[in-house]
C-alpha cells in the first residue's frame, strides 16, 4: 500500500502576506474565517465566565454569591453573549467562510470586501455590547421583553441593544454573501445536488439570516426610540401592547435558533459521510429538510408565547405548527443512523462529537415537542425545564457540531494535526460533564423552578448542585481544546491534503489551502461522498 | 466569444479576480443586490405591520392625526420621487449604450429631485414641531385622541425617517455613481453599479409610495 | 441531602393529573426514540468499526421507503400528541361556569390579592379545597406571571389588560407561587404561596372580612365619588347607558359591530371612553385614565357585576 506523500505547501495563505495589515486588510475569506474564530472564541470564553458566574449562585438556595441585580446582568449577559457574539456566527463564519468557496470549487465569496466589512462590522457590534457591559450591564434578559427594558430598567439598554442591532448587520452580509455565492460561484460541474451537504445548510441558514434578522434590527429600533423618545409603542399607558414587542422579537429569534442549528446539522452531515466513508444515506432529503427546516421555522413563533395572552386559537396553530417543524429534523437523524450501517466507522474525535451530537441533539428536540403541546408547555414554560431544552440543542446540538467541524477541518486550515488522545479525552469530558449540567434541569424545571431566579426553595438545591458540579466539568472540557490545538499549530504533525481519507473538493488542495484555493479551478464530474472502493483512490 | 475580446476582458480594470468573466460579476452584483433589497422589505416589514396592528385598533385616532399631515407637500413629495426613479431609470439606460454625459446629467438630476424630496419632508417636519405634534412632553393633540395620536406620530417619524435615512444614503450612492460615470469607471460593458444603484434607488421610491397612501390618506375621500 | 428532594411535583388541582399524564407519555416516547438512536448509533460504531485503514462504506439503495416511513410515523406520533396537548389545553382555558373569582394585581416585586367580599392578602392566596378558582389578574408596571407547579397553572400578568386562569385545588397544603416572568432585581423574590384550605376553614377564614367591606361596595362608594351616576342613571334618562343588568350582555357599538360586556370592556370603557361607544349615544364620556388606580378599577368592575336588572315596569 502506497505511503500517500504528506507535506506543507510552501506557499499558503497563511504566509502569504505578514503583518498585521496583512490580516486587518484581508480579503481571503480563509483569513477572514480565522479573525472570526479568534473573535468567536473570546466571546465564547467571556460568557461562559458568566455561566460560571451564574453556576456559582445556583449552588446555593440563598441568594449570597452576588446581588439581585447582579444576577440579572450575569444571565442576560451570558444569553446575549452567547446567542448574538457567539452561536449565531460561529458555524457560518468560521466554518462557512472557510469551507463555503472551498467546498463549491471558487477562488472566494461572492464579495470578498463585503465579508470583511461584515468581520468589522461584528467588531463594532461586540464593542459596543462590551461597553455596556463594562459600565454597568444589561439586566433585561437576552430578550429585552417590554414594557420592562423599554420603561423599568435601569442598565444599559440602548447600547446593549445597539451592539445586537450592529452585529445584526454582519449576519446578513453573511447570508447574503453566501446566497449570491451558491447560486453564482459553483466551479463547472458542480449541481447543486452534487453540493456536499455542508452547502445546503449553509444556503439554508443563510436564507434565515437575510429573512429574519432584519425583523428584529426593527424590533430592537423601536425599543431604543421608546426607551430614548418615549414614543410608547409597546407601552400600555399610551395604548401600545407589550405583547406586540414579543410578536416582533419571536418573529426573528425563533429562526435564528435554526440559524444556530442548520449549519451544526451541516457540520454532522459532513463528519458522518466522511467517518463512515460513504455518501450520507437520503442525501435529497436530508437536503430539503434543511429548506423545510428554514420555511417552517418562520411559522412557529408563537410557541414562545402561550402563556403571554395569546388566544386559543393562535396557540393550537403555532402548536401544531411547532410540530410540523419536528418532522425535518427526525428524518435527518434517521438519514444519519443509517449512513452508519455498513459504513466503515472510524472513531476519531470528530466522529465522537458527531456521535455525540445525533445523541443529545435527539434528546434535546424530543424536548421540543414536550413544549409543542401547548397543555403541557403551559406547566414548563419559563422554568429550568425550557433552559434544559435549548441549552441541549446549542450546547449539546451546535458547540458538539461546531467542535466536530473545528477538529475535522483543522488540518486543512492549519496543516497540522492535533494529539489525538487529549481530543478524545476532551470530548468525553465535555460529554459527561454536559449531560451532569444540564439534565438535572429538566428535572427541576418541572418540579416548578422558573428560570432567571438566583434565590430559589431549598428543595431544589440537590439538583442545583448536580448541575453546577457537571458545570465545572464541562469547562474543564472546553479550556482542553484551546490548549492542544494552540500547541498544534507550532508542534503537530504535517497533515498533508487528506488526512481522513475523505471525499470533497476541500481535500483535494494541500493543507493549508493556497490563496486562490485551488492551482486550478476544479471541473467536477463525480456526485458527492463518492467514495470509490478503497480509500487510496482519492488520498493524495 | 473571440480570443481578443476574452483577453481584453479577463484584463478588464473592473473584474475581480474572483470572478471569471464580467458577465458572472455582474450577474453576481445584481443579485446581490436583490437579495438586500429582499432584507430591506424584511426591515421595513416589521414597522409597517406594527403601524397596520395599531391602526386597526385605533382607527379614529389615526385618522385624525393623519388630517393634521400635508397632504399637498406629501403628493408633491410622490411625484418628485416618481420623476426621480424616472430620471434613474434613464440613467440606467443611458449607461448601458455607453452615453457618459446623459448618464451623468440624469444622475445629477436625480440627485437633485431626491434633494428636493429632503427639503420638503424638513419643511413636512418643521411644521410638525410648530404644531406641537412632535412626540414627546410637548405633545399637544385634541383631547379624545390624544394618546393614539401620539402612537401614530410616534410611527410617523420612524417610519419616515427611516426612509429619509435611505434616500440620503441614496443620494450619497449616487454620488459615488456620478463620480465613477466622470472618471470613465462605468463604461458600455461595465455598467452594472449603475444598474444596482437603481435598483436601490427605485426600492426607496416603492417604499414611499406605500408610506403616503397609509400615513397620509386615511379617510380621505376625493370629493 | 437526598431526603427532602423531590424529583417529581405534587398534583394538587383536577388538570395536574391530565398534565403529568400527557408529560408521562411524551416521556415514554422520549425515552424510547432516543434509546433507539443512541442504541443504533452504539451498536454501528461497534460492529462497523473500521478495521482496515483504507476500507470504506457500503452505499445500500432503496431507501424511498424507509424515508417515507420515519416521515411519516414521527409525523402521525406528533399529531397525537398535538391532539392530546390540545385537549389539556381547551380544559386548562375554559373555567367552569361557576368559579370563584379572586383579583390579583401584581406588581414589582409583590402579589396583591383581592377577594370579592374585601379580604386582601399580600404575596398569599387562600383558596377552598374542591372548588374552581378563577384568578382575574393584571399589573401595574411590567409583564409578571402567576406560576403555582402543584397546579401546573400558568399566565403572565400584562399590564393595561386582564389575563386569567382558573384551577380547582384538591389537595389541601401550602404551595409555591412563583412570578415566572423576568421582571426586573427582585424578580426571584416575587413569590408566595396559596394555602389551600378546608371549606368550612376557609369561610372562617374569609368571614375575618375586609376592613373596607366587599369590592363591591366599595365601587358602589367610587362610583358615587367619581360622579358616574350623573349619567349613568338606571331610570335611562342619563346621557349613559343604564349599568343594571349590563355585565354579561352584548351590546351593539356605535361603529356597528357587538361587542360583550366583560371586565375588559368595562376597564376600556372607563379608561379610554371613545373607543367603543354604545350604540346611540354620544362620546362624551371623560376619561379616568389616571385618575383611578388598578384595584379601584377592579371595586368598579365588581360593583357593575353587582348591578342586576330592574324589573321591567308594565305600562298601564
Amino acid at each position: 500500500m502506497p505511503t500517500p506523500t504528506v507535506f506543507m505547501p510552501p506557499r499558503h495563505y497563511l504566509n502569504d502576506g505578514y503583518g498585521i495589515k496583512s490580516w486587518l486588510l484581508t480579503r481571503d475569506h480563509k483569513r477572514i474565517a480565522l479573525l472570526y474564530l479568534a473573535s468567536v472564541t473570546f466571546f465564547f470564553f467571556l460568557g461562559g465566565a458568566m455561566a460560571v458566574l451564574i453556576r456559582v449562585e445556583l449552588a446555593t438556595p440563598a441568594g449570597d454569591f452576588v446581588t439581585d441585580e447582579t444576577y440579572n446582568k450575569l444571565f442576560t449577559m451570558h444569553g446575549v453573549m452567547m446567542v448574538f457574539f457567539f452561536l449565531i456566527p460561529a458555524i457560518p463564519s468560521v466554518l462557512g467562510n472557510f469551507l463555503v468557496p472551498i467546498m463549491i470549487g471558487a477562488k472566494d465569496l461572492a464579495f470578498p470586501k463585503l465579508n470583511l466589512a461584515s468581520w468589522y462590522i461584528y467588531i463594532i457590534g461586540a464593542s459596543f455590547t462590551t461597553y455596556s457591559l463594562v459600565t454597568g450591564g444589561l439586566d433585561t434578559g437576552w430578550t429585552f421583553y417590554t414594557p420592562f427594558s423599554t420603561v423599568s430598567s435601569s442598565s444599559n439598554v440602548i447600547s446593549a441593544a445597539l451592539g445586537v442591532f450592529i452585529t445584526g448587520f454582519s449576519s446578513i452580509l453573511t447570508g447574503l454573501n453566501f446566497i449570491v455565492t451558491t447560486h453564482r460561484m459553483r466551479a463547472p460541474g458542480m449541481t447543486w445536488f452534487r453540493m456536499p451537504l455542508f452547502m445546503w445548510s449553509m444556503y439554508a441558514t443563510s436564507l434565515i439570516m437575510v429573512l429574519g434578522t432584519p425583523v428584529v434590527a426593527i424590533t430592537i429600533v423601536l425599543v431604543a426610540a421608546e426607551r430614548l423618545f418615549h414614543f410608547g409603542f409597546f407601552d400600555p399607558r399610551v395604548g401600545g401592547d407589550p405583547v406586540l414587542f414579543q410578536h416582533l422579537f419571536w418573529f426573528y429569534s425563533h429562526p435564528a435558533v435554526y440559524i444556530m442549528v442548520l449549519p451544526a446539522m451541516g457540520v454532522i452531515s459532513e463528519l458522518v459521510a466522511a467517518f463512515c466513508r460513504k455518501q450520507v444515506f437520503g442525501y435529497s432529503f436530508v437536503a430539503f429538510a434543511s429548506l423545510a427546516i428554514a420555511v417552517l421555522g418562520f411559522l412557529v413563533w408563537g410557541h414562545h408565547m402561550f402563556v403571554a395572552g395569546i388566544s386559543v386559537y393562535a396557540a393550537l396553530i403555532f402548536s401544531i405548527l411547532s410540530f410540523l417543524v419536528a418532522v425535518p429534523s427526525a428524518v435527518k437523524v434517521f438519514n444519519w443512523t443509517a449512513t452508519m450501517y455498513k459504513g466503515s466507522v472510524s472513531w476519531q474525535t470528530p466522529m465522537l462529537y458527531a456521535i455525540g451530537f445525533i445523541g443529545l441533539f435527539t434528546i434535546g428536540g424530543l424536548t421540543g415537542l414536550f413544549l409543542a403541546a401547548v397543555g403541557l408547555d403551559i406547566h414548563v414554560t419559563d422554568t429550568y425545564f425550557i433552559v434544559a431544552h435549548f441549552h441541549y440543542i446549542m450546547v449539546g446540538g451546535t458547540i458538539m457540531g461546531y467542535l466536530g467541524g473545528l477538529h475535522y477541518w483543522w488540518p486543512k486550515i492549519s496543516g497540522r494535526l492535533y494529539n489525538e488522545y487529549l481530543a478524545k479525552l476532551s470530548a468525553a469530558i465535555i460529554f459527561v460533564g454536559f449531560n451532569l449540567t444540564f439534565f438535572p434541569q429538566f428535572v427541576v424545571g418541572y418540579l416548578g423552578m422558573p428560570r432567571r431566579y438566583h434565590a430559589y426553595p431549598p428543595e431544589f438545591q440537590v439538583l442545583n448542585v448536580l448541575s453546577s458540579a457537571g458545570a465545572s466539568i464541562l469547562g474543564v472540557g472546553y479550556l482542553l481544546p484551546m490548549f492542544y490545538l494552540m500547541w498544534s499549530l507550532r508542534y503537530g504533525k504535517i497533515a498533508g491534503s487528506n488526512p481522513w481519507g475523505a471525499v470533497g473538493l476541500e481535500w483535494t488542495t494541500t493543507s493549508p489551502p493556497p490563496t486562490a484555493n485551488f492551482a486550478e479551478t476544479p471541473i467536477v464530474t463525480w456526485e458527492a461522498y463518492d467514495y470509490k472502493p478503497t480509500v487510496e483512490h482519492h488520498v493524495a | 466569444m473571440s480570443p481578443e475580446v476574452a483577453h481584453a476582458e479577463a484584463h478588464h480594470p473592473a473584474l475581480a479576480h474572483h470572478f471569471d468573466s464580467l458577465e458572472q460579476q455582474s450577474e453576481a452584483t445584481t443579485l446581490g443586490m436583490w437579495v438586500f433589497l429582499v432584507t430591506e422589505v424584511l426591515f421595513f416589514g416589521g414597522l409597517f405591520a406594527t403601524y397596520m396592528i395599531y391602526r386597526n385598533w385605533y382607527p379614529d385616532a389615526f385618522a385624525a392625526a393623519s388630517h393634521e399631515l400635508d397632504v399637498t407637500l406629501g403628493t408633491v413629495n410622490t411625484v418628485v420621487l416618481i420623476t426621480s426613479s424616472l430620471t434613474m431609470a434613464l440613467a440606467v439606460h443611458a449607461a448601458q449604450l455607453g452615453q457618459r454625459k446623459l448618464l451623468m446629467t440624469f444622475l445629477i438630476l436625480t440627485m437633485i429631485l431626491g434633494a428636493v424630496f429632503l427639503g420638503i419632508k424638513s419643511v413636512e417636519y418643521y411644521h410638525k414641531f410648530v404644531e406641537h405634534h412632535i412626540p414627546g412632553p410637548g405633545f399637544q393633540f385634541e383631547k379624545e385622541y390624544v394618546r393614539h395620536a401620539q402612537l401614530f406620530f410616534s410611527l410617523y417619524f420612524v417610519m419616515t425617517g427611516l426612509h429619509a435615512l435611505h434616500m440620503i444614503i441614496g443620494i450619497g450612492i449616487m454620488l459615488v455613481m456620478l463620480w465613477w460615470s466622470w472618471n470613465g469607471t462605468i463604461t458600455e460593458e461595465y455598467s452594472s453599479p449603475i444598474e444596482i444603484s437603481g435598483l436601490y434607488w427605485h426600492f426607496v421610491d416603492i417604499v414611499w409610495i406605500f408610506l403616503f397612501p397609509l400615513l397620509y390618506l386615511i379617510g380621505r375621500h376625493a370629493h | 441531602m437526598w431526603t427532602g428532594t423531590p424529583l417529581f411535583p405534587e398534583q394538587a388541582s383536577t388538570m395536574a393529573g391530565r398534565v403529568d399524564n400527557l408529560y408521562f407519555f411524551l416521556l415514554a416516547i422520549s425515552i424510547f426514540f432516543s434509546l433507539l438512536i443512541a442504541g443504533l448509533i452504539v451498536f454501528y460504531a461497534i460492529k462497523y468499526r473500521r478495521r482496515d485503514p483504507n476500507s470504506v462504506g457500503e452505499v445500500f439503495h432503496g431507501g424511498m421507503l424507509l424515508e417515507i416511513t420515519w416521515t411519516v410515523i414521527p409525523f402521525v406520533i406528533a399529531m397525537i400528541i398535538f391532539v392530546w396537548g390540545a385537549s389539556v389545553y381547551f380544559a386548562m382555558s375554559r373555567p367552569p361556569d361557576e368559579t370563584l373569582n379572586i383579583y390579583v394585581v401584581g406588581k414589582q416585586w409583590m402579589w396583591k390579592f383581592q377577594h370579592l367580599d374585601g379580604q386582601r392578602e399580600i404575596n398569599e392566596l387562600h383558596v377552598p379545597v374542591g372548588r374552581p378558582v378563577k384568578l382575574i389578574m393584571t399589573s401595574e408596571d411590567v409583564i409578571h406571571d402567576v406560576f403555582v407547579p402543584a397546579f401546573r397553572v400558568k399566565a403572565d400578568v400584562i399590564p393595561g389588560r386582564y389575563t386569567n386562569l382558573w384551577f380547582q385545588p384538591t389537595k389541601p397544603g401550602r404551595y409555591h407561587l412563583f412570578c415566572a416572568e423576568h421582571c426586573g432585581t427582585r424578580h426571584s423574590g416575587m413569590t408566595g404561596e396559596v394555602i389551600v384550605m378546608e371549606p368550612s376553614e376557609f369561610q372562617a377564614w374569609l368571614s375575618g372580612g375586609g376592613p373596607e367591606g366587599s369590592l363591591a361596595s366599595a365601587g358602589a362608594k367610587l362610583f358615587q365619588d367619581l360622579a358616574c351616576n350623573t349619567c349613568h342613571r338606571p331610570d335611562a334618562q342619563g346621557r349613559g347607558p343604564v349599568l343594571e343588568g349590563l355585565f354579561g350582555k352584548t351590546v351593539q357599538l356605535q361603529s356597528g359591530e357587538t361587542n360583550t360586556v366583560d371586565e375588559a370592556y368595562v376597564r376600556e370603557s372607563i379608561l379610554n371612553p371613545a373607543a367603543k361607544v354604545a350604540g346611540g349615544f354620544q362620546p362624551i364620556m371623560p376619561t379616568f385614565q389616571g385618575l383611578v388606580t388598578e384595584e379601584q378599577l377592579l371595586e368598579l368592575i365588581e360593583y357593575v357585576k353587582s348591578l342586576k336588572a330592574l324589573p321591567q315596569v308594565q305600562p298601564r
